[in-house]
């Protein structure tokens, strides 16, 4: 390949240098489609802004290839050609994040008050103008925070054995498959606390009865939290310097002290940044509420008994419900849960930023 | 369970602290304890995967017996009458369907915008541009099923109609409308949610592309495409196709976002454009709400078989990753 380079660039030149396009050429083509784009398509009323840009663009692809062709050469043109491609890729990526910015503060500002934040769906039917979203923030808080807490303990002692103590197949066994773990579909682990917990385990507690619950809906986040947990611990622990270990099993300090007491603290907020993005993720989760929690229009603050909604969920019946009043609130909804998500995420975010162990 | 973990300790290592072995006396102190609560929370991810298979086995079966179709072949779901008639034929077609097209618009994009963070754009302006493509990452896929459903479908049903106008003699085109809920919708929403995935695996792996092949390219007089071409794509290829493996299981798995904005038609049919479209996580979601025992045990039948797609394609991936991690040194 190499020998092929050289000798291209050897062929195709007479004098030394080759000639370049100038550097304002990009800009001055891309206003020049931008132009066209506008005279040929947007001023007949052939397509709307959308097709606009779609023309634009695609001028400005070809109007740079061919020029860069005709004055510099193939090679070039074809530099040029994937740089553009590389741009566009991102500025096609990002129209749907804006775009679906935008809808939500739209759409979602309309309905959004303090009333709509602190009533509950009881009583109120879908062909109402009333009810908010109070019971679904309970349930998403509760479902969450009762997942955290069986997340924490137990993601963070497995990456303590992964680092620590693990050792030959179990290890590498354990390793693999908490990999696996994080791609299983949020739907399978809703149905596996279905049929474990809500079919077979709380018949026991309820008369005979299957109980749908917000406890059920928390296992079920935490199955899909922990693989994420425990890799995100496993990765900060193995940042934390071997001389800090070392010098506490100088002083004679057993391992499990040393792990407690120097490991983790100087991990901590490595840890905690990845539980909040797996908080995160779970708030948003709607498959496994579905399945177990069952929603339930009124406030129900016991997570045990009695179905329960969440934000995630009352998004999703209403935006089933065949009523004009319905999206309203759905949309509402959503910006709540997107504002609790992104702030959860940004949040974590900064923390890593101060975290003084780094990337 | 934290029984079974603890006998798979290797005996040789217990009671070895780092600080050297404990004094004899305290061989079963904190330590072993600590030691062994550490094993056993490592191993629940083994107990949970197993206990998932075994669980939903365990309610598929009832519906398998009660089911007077062929489960593999039948494409309707009646799961819920007497006879129960149901088959996830149609329905795995639509999720495989719905997913390849998805990853079949949303990796060339990835890879682009992978590229644009690694090698295109200024360092500090990548970590920005990093940081949105993270934000997309984060937006609950019910978000997406409203936005697609509700705002996005209007674009893209434009593009349908134009399609059918002008390429309605290939099948895949052949609709004519109504263009809303449709494939093409729910795959085009389902490629914008497998978009950060793919980009950010595959970012990490041109990040490692070491610098010296790099410049040995650029050294060469290859220009930037090319040394992009013939060092930093050659050397990621494990880790895209990895990366693309890890998308597609996220895409097979998609369930609201698709419940939403795909049409809920059972049949297997190339058709994209009109009403149409289901997956096997979709009709979960759609079926559960009015699923008598015998429907739900037909739908955990069906979460069964996606849950071993799912399992083969996430563990394929996984091996890749793991066998070029031992190959490079590195952290894939």
């Amino acid at each position: 390949m190499s020998a092929e380079v050289v000798s291209h660039a050897v062929g195709a030149r007479s004098s030394l240098k080759t000639r370049r396009l100038p550097k304002w050429t990009p800009a001055g083509v891309a206003g020049a489609a931008v132009v066209i784009a506008l005279l040929a398509v947007y001023l007949p009323g052939a397509g709307g802004p959308v097709l606009t840009g779609i023309a634009a663009a695609l001028i400005f692809l070809i109007g740079l290839t061919v020029l860069s062709a005709a004055v510099e050469n193939g090679r070039a043109a074809r530099n040029r050609l994937a740089t553009s491609l590389v741009y566009a890729a991102f500025v096609l990526a990002l129209a749907p994040l804006l775009s679906v910015a935008y809808t939500l503060l739209v759409k979602g500002s309309d309905r959004m008050s303090l009333y709509f934040l602190q009533v509950s769906m009881n009583n109120v039917s879908a062909f109402d103008n009333e009810g908010g979203a109070y019971h679904a923030i309970i349930g998403t808080l509760e479902q969450a925070g009762i997942a955290t807490l069986i997340t924490v303990p137990l993601g963070v002692l497995g990456a303590i054995y992964i680092v620590e103590y693990g050792r030959g197949r179990l290890s590498m066994l354990i390793r693999f498959f908490v990999d696996v773990m994080t791609g299983i579909p949020s739907i399978v682990a809703g149905l596996f606390i279905l049929a474990f917990w809500v079919l077979i385990v709380s018949p026991y507690f309820n008369n005979g009865r299957p109980q749908y619950s917000g406890f059920a809906a928390a296992l079920a986040l935490s199955v899909l939290m922990l693989p994420t947990v425990v890799r995100s611990t496993e990765e900060m622990l193995r940042l934390v310097p071997g001389a800090l270990r070392e010098g506490a099993y100088a002083l004679g300090i057993p391992k499990w002290r040393t792990i407690l007491r120097i490991v983790l603290p100087t991990a901590a907020p490595g840890i905690v940044t990845g539980v909040m993005l797996a908080v995160a993720r779970a708030c948003g989760e709607t498959a496994p509420v579905i399945l177990v929690a069952f929603g339930n229009p009124a406030i129900n603050f016991n997570p045990f008994s009695g179905g329960q909604e969440s934000l995630s969920l009352f998004v999703y019946d209403q935006a089933g419900a065949a009523s004009k009043y319905a999206p309203g609130r759905a949309w509402a909804a959503a910006l709540t849960l997107v504002v609790l998500v992104l702030a959860l995420t940004v949040a974590a975010k900064l923390l890593a930023r101060r975290n003084k162990l780094g990337r | 369970m934290s029984h079974t973990s603890l006998t798979t300790t290797p005996v040789d290592a217990q009671g070895a602290g780092g600080g050297g072995a404990l004094p004899r006396g305290r061989r079963f102190g904190a330590e072993t304890v600590f030691r062994g609560a550490a094993t056993a929370a490592g191993s629940m991810v083994l107990v949970i995967i197993v206990a998932i298979a075994i669980f939903l086995i365990v309610k598929a079966i009832p519906s398998l017996r009660a089911d007077h179709e062929s489960f593999f072949t039948y494409q309707q779901w009646f799961a819920d009458s007497s006879p129960a008639k149901f088959g996830i034929a149609a329905i795995a077609f639509g999720t495989v369907l719905t997913s390849a097209l998805a990853l079949l618009m949303a990796v060339p994009v990835a890879l682009g915008i992978a590229l644009c963070l690694t090698h295109y754009a200024h360092r500090r302006v990548a970590s920005v541009l990093g940081f949105f493509v993270d934000l997309l990452a984060a937006v609950p896929s019910v978000v997406f099923g409203l936005w697609g459903r509700d705002y996005f479908y209007r674009p893209v049903s434009d593009f349908a109609k134009w399609l059918h106008d002008n390429f309605g003699w290939i099948p895949l085109f052949g609709s004519n409308g109504p263009y809303g809920r449709s494939i093409l919708l729910g795959s085009i929403v389902l490629a914008i949610m497998v978009l950060p995935i793919v980009t950010s695996l595959s970012r990490e792996v041109f990040l490692q592309t070491p610098t010296q092949n790099e410049e040995a390219a650029l050294a060469l007089g290859a220009t930037k495409w090319e040394m992009i071409r013939t060092a930093v794509l050659p050397y990621g290829r494990p880790g895209i196709i990895a990366a693309v493996m890890l998308g597609l299981g996220r895409a097979l798995g998609e369930t609201i976002a698709l419940a939403l904005t795909l049409g809920a038609v059972y049949n297997v049919s190339f058709d994209l454009l009109g009403p149409g479209g289901n997956t096997i996580a979709a009709n979960i979601a759609l079926k559960f709400g009015e699923a008598n025992p015998t429907g739900r045990s037909a739908l955990i039948a069906s979460g069964l078989v996606l849950f071993a797609i799912t399992l083969v394609v996430n563990m394929t991936a996984r091996a890749i990753v793991y066998r070029r991690r031992e190959f490079t040194g590195g952290a894939a």
